[in-house]
């Protein structure tokens, strides 16, 4: 048995035509002057786009036709992400799509129906998961007491200011649980934002002390702990699609430069100094992007299979450093200009710190590959 | 005619059945992994029995034409016997310029002549091959090649000189680009191909001495060379397109080729499994931290090569830059084997001074020999640093 393993590559109809659709949706609704129009706003994200990606389905794409979603699974919330991150598009189709996922895959599906049916409507949500910079850590120190009052503060909640919905990881009678959270119910001032690297993202410490949930809005059980760990694979496998998508148009960004601006009398282009490292952009791309559609091909709806492990370690470890190199050459391309605030690589730079870091960086996750691979 | 899923299962445990039994044992010396490492007679005889051992058996050319020495089946049941030899780590079909290219190419577009002439003896390993493409000053830039053929009544006369004749001085034909119009107002439109006899007065090799210390090479001298004028295939100033055919089969962009186990491929696998047993600080190789994520890094290079093969094939996945997977291939594939074997040296400790020779030597210094040979793929066929200009300049778009 090789190591190489599983190589099986698909992509159904219903994922090429979302990945036509969302590659025109988001090139006409998002052009880098709108990216720009958003670096400062609290939320990240216009609205108006937003419930435009709900009415064409893709808050519930990957939900269960039971609670208003399409049944196609997270396979092809893959190629939208891909789209979103090509145009630099702030959504919160991510921390949307990971918390219903958590709730569905920790056996939430039948009671929580509503909840999920609202955010296949447009609901937006985010899991509250980390406590501490360590994405290795997964001990959790968030408590629901046996009255269902919540204590504990969560650290790096994306799309926290926007949420209406949190679904908080948390220690309940011994066991892991998930807490839904309403953000009508959090105490003023509980939200604390980030100043982030990458200004297209948002995220903020959320202090859920004093929350009370309900005992149906506490779900527990057997399902919490393994859904923790394939939502932290699914959370991997979409920021790399994100970064993957990134790297793409970061790569487009460099080649428009090296064909137009001229030193020495020349094309920049021409001197093989930045010509092959392009190809090596490229040609990290196109492994990025094989690596992202071959764990889409391998994470069904049931729990993650060793091989669908490997796969979103892979993809998650290879895009993002890719898109790390990707925005590392594109400021050093463009010379004085990329030094610039004004310059488009700054965009791409930043965003490669966040998604480098985001659901662990590239050593979290070889590592673990290690244990799966040599062991 | 369709084969139904039996046959070929029944034709699998046959072949496998074969090669099981059929397998030589070890020689005593180091048999080549690639053609281009044929350095000795007795090298060469090994290969050339064992050949034609396969192709006598009905496992080789089986595609190809039956009265030209082919099987005249399906092209599936090569592509099974070739599993098979790969799995039962059989010797190399060595003959792989007649097999893989040269054969194709005749049977492509060549004349019933030629195909009675020189098929058969491609697969029964009686006539071996070579190539006469690159020149010393001409290595990357084929189109600039200056061996001239001067047509002489029914004679062509050849002056010039060839480089990395594989088995230059081991065969009995050649296919040789030269230029029977050096005025044309495109380089290329002066280029010729032939089908040339190497045993003629006038042509002379020297073997290439190369760095694993070995041979495999030659370097090929026409001096007034005669060779007869029916060895020209197509037409003169057919040249270039010819030689761009043949190097289709080359790089497997074009399917024809008689089959065969062309190269032992060297793999990820093989390097986890022969530092199984290496030691470093005290402790097995394999659970050193830092050891564990180069490696980890060589897999997922290696897979992502096997998975860039299937995305090549679905149309929605390639709309960026429609030809780059297939385009990049032998500059990503050839530079990751460089680097893994030079790693698998690495992982050796001392032992990875030992070369081939050495007694202590791990598998007899095959990796170290392996990593050198590793060269001849990302130089031969276009360096790295040229298929990297391709690329850019291709599919990226960038200027010349």
């Amino acid at each position: 048995m090789s190591v190489i393993g599983n190589t099986a590559l698909g992509f159904s109809e219903e994922q090429a035509m979302l990945l036509d659709v969302a590659r025109e949706f988001c090139k006409n609704k998002s052009p880098i002057a709108s990216v720009r129009a958003q670096l400062e706003t609290e939320s990240g994200f216009d609205p108006a786009i937003w419930n435009e990606m709900v009415a064409l389905g893709w808050a519930g794409i990957a939900l269960p036709e039971s609670c208003g979603g399409s049944g196609m699974g997270v396979a092809t919330v893959v190629p939208v992400v891909e789209a979103m991150g090509r145009a630099m598009l702030g959504t919160p189709l991510v921390s949307t799509t990971l918390a219903a996922q958590l709730l569905v895959r920790a056996g939430g599906e039948g009671r929580m129906e509503a909840v999920l049916s609202g955010i296949a409507a447009g609901t937006t949500a985010t899991v509250a998961l980390l406590e501490n910079a360590d994405w290795g850590d997964t001990r959790i120190a968030c408590t629901a007491g046996a009255d269902g009052v919540l204590q504990g503060t969560k650290k790096f909640v994306t799309d926290a200011a926007a949420a209406r919905l949190f679904v908080v990881v948390v220690e309940h009678q011994g066991a892991p649980a998930l807490a839904i959270v309403k953000a009508e119910q959090l105490a003023a001032g509980a939200i604390v934002a980030n100043t982030l690297i990458d200004q297209t993202k948002r995220s903020a410490s959320v202090d859920f002390s004093g929350v009370a949930v309900a005992e149906d809005e506490l779900v527990t059980g057997s399902g919490v702990a393994s859904a923790l760990r394939d939502v932290r694979l699914l959370g991997a496998l979409l920021t790399a699609a994100e970064a993957t998508g990134s790297a793409a148009s970061c790569l487009d960004t460099i080649v428009d430069y090296l064909k137009t601006r001229k030193q020495f009398g020349k094309l920049i282009g021409s001197y093989q100094a930045l010509k092959h490292p392009t190809v090596d952009i490229l040609t990290a791309m196109d492994s990025a992007r094989s690596f992202i559609y071959h764990a889409a091909t391998l994470v069904g709806d049931g729990p993650l299979d060793r091989d669908a492990e490997i796969a979103c370690r892979m993809a998650k470890a290879h895009a993002t450093e890719t898109l790390l190199y990707a925005g590392d050459r594109a400021v050093q391309f463009h010379g004085g200009m990329g030094f610039t605030y004004e310059c488009d690589a700054q965009l791409y730079i930043r965003r490669a710190q966040w998604s480098q870091q985001q659901y662990g960086d590239a050593q979290h996750h070889r590592k673990r590959l290690a244990n799966l691979l040599l062991d | 005619m369709s084969v139904s899923e039996q046959e070929l299962k029944d034709f699998r445990a046959q072949v496998s059945a074969w090669m099981q039994d059929n397998q030589p044992a070890d020689p005593g010396f180091l048999l080549p992994q690639t053609f281009m490492e044929v350095g000795d007679e007795r090298q060469l005889e090994f290969l050339r029995e064992w050949q034609h051992k396969v192709w006598s058996a009905g496992y080789l050319g089986m595609a190809w034409p039956k009265q030209y020495g082919g099987g005249g089946v399906e092209r599936v049941f090569q592509a099974i016997a070739d599993q098979e030899m790969r799995r039962h780590a059989v010797p190399i079909c060595f003959n792989v310029i007649g097999l893989g290219w040269a054969g194709p190419l005749i049977i492509d577009i060549g004349t019933e002549q030629e195909k009675a002439r020189y098929l058969k003896g491609i697969l029964s390993a009686e006539d071996i091959w070579c190539q006469g493409f690159s020149e010393p000053d001409h290595g990357s830039d084929l189109g600039n090649a200056q061996t001239r053929a001067v047509r002489d009544g029914d004679e062509y006369v050849i002056n010039g000189q060839k480089i990395w004749t594989t088995m230059g001085n081991f065969a009995k034909y050649m296919i040789l680009l030269a230029r029977t119009n050096p005025d044309t107002a495109r380089k290329y439109d002066g280029l010729s191909y032939f089908l040339s006899p190497m045993h003629v007065p006038g042509i002379e090799t020297r073997p290439i001495r190369k760095i694993t210390g070995e041979y495999g090479f030659t370097e090929t001298f026409f001096t007034d060379a005669r060779i007869p004028a029916d060895c020209l295939m197509g037409e003169e100033g057919q040249g270039w397109k010819i030689a761009m055919q043949t190097l289709q089969y080359e790089r497997g962009a074009e399917a024809g080729a008689a089959g065969g186990l062309m190269m032992v491929r060297v793999t990820i696998d093989d390097l986890i499994d022969q530092v199984r047993d290496v030691v470093r600080d005290g402790e097995p190789v394999l659970q050193d931290p830092v050891i564990r994520d180069q490696l980890v890094k060589l897999i997922m290079e290696e897979k992502a090569l096997a998975l860039g093969d299937k995305r090549a094939h679905i149309a929605p996945l390639t709309t960026d830059y429609p030809h780059s997977l297939p385009l990049s291939h032998k500059l990503r594939g050839t530079e990751m084997s460089r680097r893994m074997r030079q790693f698998a040296i690495n992982l050796q400790g001392a032992a990875g001074g030992l070369y081939v020779g050495d007694a202590g030597a791990r598998q007899g210094g095959f990796w170290q020999r392996a990593y050198f040979n590793s060269f001849s793929a990302t130089i031969g066929g276009g360096t790295s640093q040229v298929q990297a200009n391709i690329v850019a300049e291709h599919i990226l778009g960038l200027p010349k």
